[in-house]
C-alpha cells in the first residue's frame, strides 16, 4: 500500500519540524512579546517563517489535506503577523520621528501649509479691516469668553492692562496654566486635522474664523495706538502656536484634497497615502503645542516687555523655520 | 475547540461565518486573514477604556495623596498631562509595543494589520488613533454637554449628525473601517489559531504496517474516479469527527460509498472506519496525482 500512499504526506513528513518550530517560536512570541525570544529565535524566526510561506506555496499546488492545508495558512499568517508586526519601541519611534520623519512630513506638505497659512491670513485680515471700519463687528466675531471684559468701548488704558498682567505673580499657578493652554490647544489642533475627513471644509471654516477673532482684536487695539503692544503680546507664543495650527490644519486639508481630488488613485488610495502623511504631521504638531503652551504660560507672563516678547516670538520662528527647512535632510528619504 | 478550528472557514458552510480578505505577503504569498466584526472591536474598546478609566482614577488618587508633599497648582497641571497623555498615547502606545495589539485587542485575539500586507508602521498607527478624537471622545463630550444651555436645540441636532457620520462609519463600508482604518490603512483582524492534526494517511501508515488485524483494500480506477475535492475533504471532515455520533456517521457514509462504487469485499462491512481511511488515502493520492498533471477534479459533478 505504501505505493499508494499521497505524495502530500512525504511533503509533509520532510517538513514538519519547520512547521513545529515556527509554531513554537510564534505563539512564544504572542503569548510573551516578540523580546521574549533569544537571539538564536529571533534570527531563525524570518528563516522558518519563509520556509514555512514556500511550504504554503507548495502546499496549495500538490496537497489535498484540508487540515494541512488550513493549518498551514493559519500558521503563516500568525507568523507573518510577528515578523511584519509594529516594530520598535515607542520611545525610538518618538525620536527617529522628530528628528526625521515629522519635518520631512512638512516639508512634503507645504503646498497645504501654505493654503492653510493663505485661508487664515484671510479671516485675519477680514476680521481687522471690518472691525476698523465698523467697531461693532467686534461683537460677532469675539466670543465673550475670549474678549474678557474688552470691547470697542473699553479704554486705552484697559486695552492696555490686558496686556500685561501685573497682578500676574510668577509662581506655581504657572505650571497649571501651561498645562492647561497645551492640552486644551493640542485638543484643539486635533480636531482641525480630524474635522479635515469632512471635505476639509471645516477645517477651512475653523481658520477663517479664528483668523477673524485674531483679526478683530488687533482692530481693537490698533483704533487705540496699541498695535505694536498687541501684536508683541501675540508673537511670544503665537509664531509657534499658529505653525502648530496651521500644521493641523493643512494635515486636515490633506485628508480633504484626498478625497475631493484622489488624482489617479482611488479615493481610499489616496486617503490611505495622504493620510499616514498628514498623521505624522498632526503628531509633530504636538511638540508644538507643547513648546507653545510653556511660552505662553511661563514666558508671556515673565517678559512683560514688548521688545522681549517681540525678540522671543520672532527666534522662535526662525527656530521653527530652520528645523522645517533642514532637520533630518541628510538622513535622506527627502520624499516621506 | 479544536474542533472548531481544524474546520477552515474557507468551507463557509460550517464554522463561524467570517469576512474574509487576502493580503499579500512581501514575499508574494497571497494570505487570507479574517476581519473582526464590530461587536469584537466594540469589545476590545470598551475593555481598553476601562483600563484607561482605571488608570486615571487611580492617577488621581495617587495625586489627592501627594497634595501634602505637592503644591495644589503643581498636582493639578500634572493630572492635566497625565490624562492627556492616557488619552491621547494608550492606543498607540501599546499598538507600537505589542504588533498591533492592545490589551481589549488581545483579549479578543485582534490585531491591526496593514491593508497592503506591509508592516504596520507608527505613522499608521498615530493616524488611525489621532481620529479617536472625534469618533469617540467628541461624541462622548457631546453627551455631557446635553444640559449645556449654550448649544440650541438647532446646533445639537447638526453635530449629532454630524458625529453620527463618523461614529457610524463602521456600519457604512462592507470591511466595516472606522475613519481611522480608512486614513491609516489598516485593518481590525482577528489573529488566526489553528491545530496541526496529524495526517489521517500518516495514522493508516503507523498502525496499518504495524499489524495484521487492519485488512487490506484495493480500489481500481473508477473506483477512485467517482468523487472529486469537495467529497474528499468532506471525508476527511468526518474521520476527523469524535463525537458521540461519529461512528453512526461512519457507517451510513461507508454504506453510501460502498454502494456507490460498487464495493464487494466483506472485510468493508466489518471494519467501516478501517474502509473509509483506506479509500480516503487512496481517493487523496489520486486527486493529488491528478492535480500535479492539472486535471483538477472539483467535485463528483466535475
Amino acid at each position: 500500500m505504501a505505493d499508494g500512499l499521497p505524495k502530500s504526506y512525504a511533503f509533509r513528513r520532510e517538513r514538519e519540524q519547520v512547521w513545529r518550530d515556527l509554531e513554537r517560536l510564534v505563539t512564544k512570541a504572542e503569548k510573551q512579546g516578540i523580546r521574549a525570544l533569544d537571539v538564536e529565535e529571533i534570527y531563525r524566526l524570518p528563516t522558518l517563517y519563509r520556509a514555512t510561506l514556500s511550504s504554503l506555496s507548495v502546499a496549495r499546488g500538490i496537497s489535498l489535506d484540508r487540515n494541512l492545508l488550513v493549518h498551514l495558512e493559519r500558521l503563516s499568517g500568525r507568523a507573518y503577523l510577528s515578523v511584519y508586526g509594529a516594530r520598535g519601541n515607542f520611545v525610538d519611534a518618538v525620536a527617529g520621528f522628530l528628528w526625521r520623519d515629522f519635518p520631512a512630513a512638512v516639508r512634503a506638505s507645504a503646498w497645504h501649509l501654505l493654503g492653510a497659512g493663505g485661508v487664515l491670513l484671510l479671516g485675519v485680515l477680514a476680521g481687522l479691516f471690518l472691525t476698523l471700519d465698523q467697531p461693532a463687528w467686534f461683537y460677532t466675531f469675539v466670543p465673550e469668553s475670549l474678549a474678557d471684559g474688552r470691547s470697542p468701548t473699553s479704554t486705552a488704558a484697559e486695552l492696555r492692562s490686558a496686556l500685561y498682567p501685573g497682578f500676574f505673580r510668577v509662581d506655581d499657578t504657572l505650571y497649571f496654566f501651561a498645562s492647561y493652554l497645551f492640552t486644551h490647544n493640542a485638543t484643539v489642533g486635533f480636531f482641525c486635522f480630524a474635522l479635515g475627513f469632512a471635505l476639509g471644509v471645516p477645517t477651512i471654516l475653523l481658520l477663517l474664523y479664528n483668523g477673524a477673532i485674531i483679526g478683530a482684536m488687533a482692530a481693537l487695539y490698533a483704533r487705540h495706538g496699541l498695535s505694536w503692544e498687541f501684536w508683541a503680546w501675540a508673537s511670544i507664543h503665537g509664531t509657534t502656536e499658529i505653525l502648530a495650527i496651521l500644521l493641523c490644519a493643512a494635515a486636515g486639508m490633506m485628508l480633504g484634497a484626498a478625497i475631493v481630488l484622489p488624482g489617479r488613485d482611488s479615493r481610499t488610495d489616496a486617503l490611505w497615502r495622504q493620510g499616514r502623511l498628514a498623521g505624522r504631521i498632526v503628531v509633530g504638531a504636538v511638540a508644538l503645542f507643547l513648546v507653545a503652551g510653556l511660552l505662553e504660560g511661563f514666558a508671556r507672563q515673565m517678559v512683560t516687555d514688548s521688545w522681549g516678547r517681540a525678540f522671543i516670538g520672532s527666534v522662535m520662528l526662525l527656530i521653527w523655520i530652520s528645523y522645517f527647512g533642514f532637520a533630518g535632510r541628510r538622513a535622506g528619504d527627502g520624499a516621506a | 475547540m479544536a474542533r472548531r478550528d481544524a474546520r477552515p472557514s474557507a468551507s463557509g458552510a460550517r464554522g463561524p461565518l467570517r469576512r474574509e480578505r487576502e493580503i499579500t505577503t512581501p514575499e508574494g504569498v497571497v494570505l487570507r486573514l479574517n476581519l473582526a466584526d464590530r461587536g469584537e472591536r466594540a469589545a476590545a474598546m470598551i475593555i481598553d477604556l476601562l483600563i484607561m478609566l482605571a488608570v486615571i482614577v487611580v492617577m488621581i488618587l495617587v495625586l489627592i495623596q501627594s497634595l501634602a508633599a505637592l503644591n495644589p497648582s503643581v498636582a493639578l497641571s500634572l493630572g492635566l498631562i497625565g490624562f492627556f497623555l492616557v488619552r491621547n498615547c494608550y492606543f498607540s502606545f501599546f499598538e507600537l509595543r505589542w504588533h498591533g495589539q492592545t490589551p481589549g485587542k488581545r483579549a479578543l485575539g485582534l490585531r491591526v494589520v496593514d491593508r497592503r500586507g506591509g508592516q504596520l508602521r507608527s505613522d499608521a498607527v498615530f493616524a488611525r488613533n489621532l481620529m479617536r478624537e472625534i469618533e469617540l471622545f467628541l461624541p462622548v463630550s457631546l453627551v455631557l454637554s446635553q444640559g449645556d444651555t449654550a448649544l440650541d436645540a438647532g446646533a445639537q441636532l447638526l453635530a449629532w449628525i454630524w458625529v453620527g457620520i463618523f461614529v457610524l462609519m463602521p456600519f457604512l463600508n462592507k470591511d466595516s473601517l472606522r475613519v481611522g482604518d480608512l486614513i491609516a490603512g489598516t485593518w481590525v483582524i482577528v489573529v488566526p489559531k489553528g491545530l496541526l492534526l496529524d495526517d489521517l494517511v500518516a495514522e493508516r501508515d503507523a498502525s496499518g504496517s504495524g499489524s495484521d488485524a487492519t485488512p487490506v483494500f484495493t480500489f481500481t480506477e473508477r473506483q477512485l474516479d467517482v468523487y472529486g475535492v469537495l467529497e474528499l475533504q468532506t471525508l476527511e471532515d468526518i474521520l476527523r469527527r469524535d463525537d458521540k455520533a461519529a461512528s453512526e456517521v461512519i457507517a451510513e457514509v461507508a454504506a453510501r460509498i460502498r454502494h456507490k462504487i460498487d464495493y464487494r469485499d466483506r472485510a468493508a462491512w466489518t471494519d467501516q472506519k478501517a474502509f473509509l481511511d483506506a479509500y480516503y488515502a487512496a481517493l487523496r493520492a489520486r486527486l493529488e496525482a491528478r492535480m500535479l498533471l492539472g486535471r483538477h477534479k472539483r467535485s463528483k459533478h466535475d
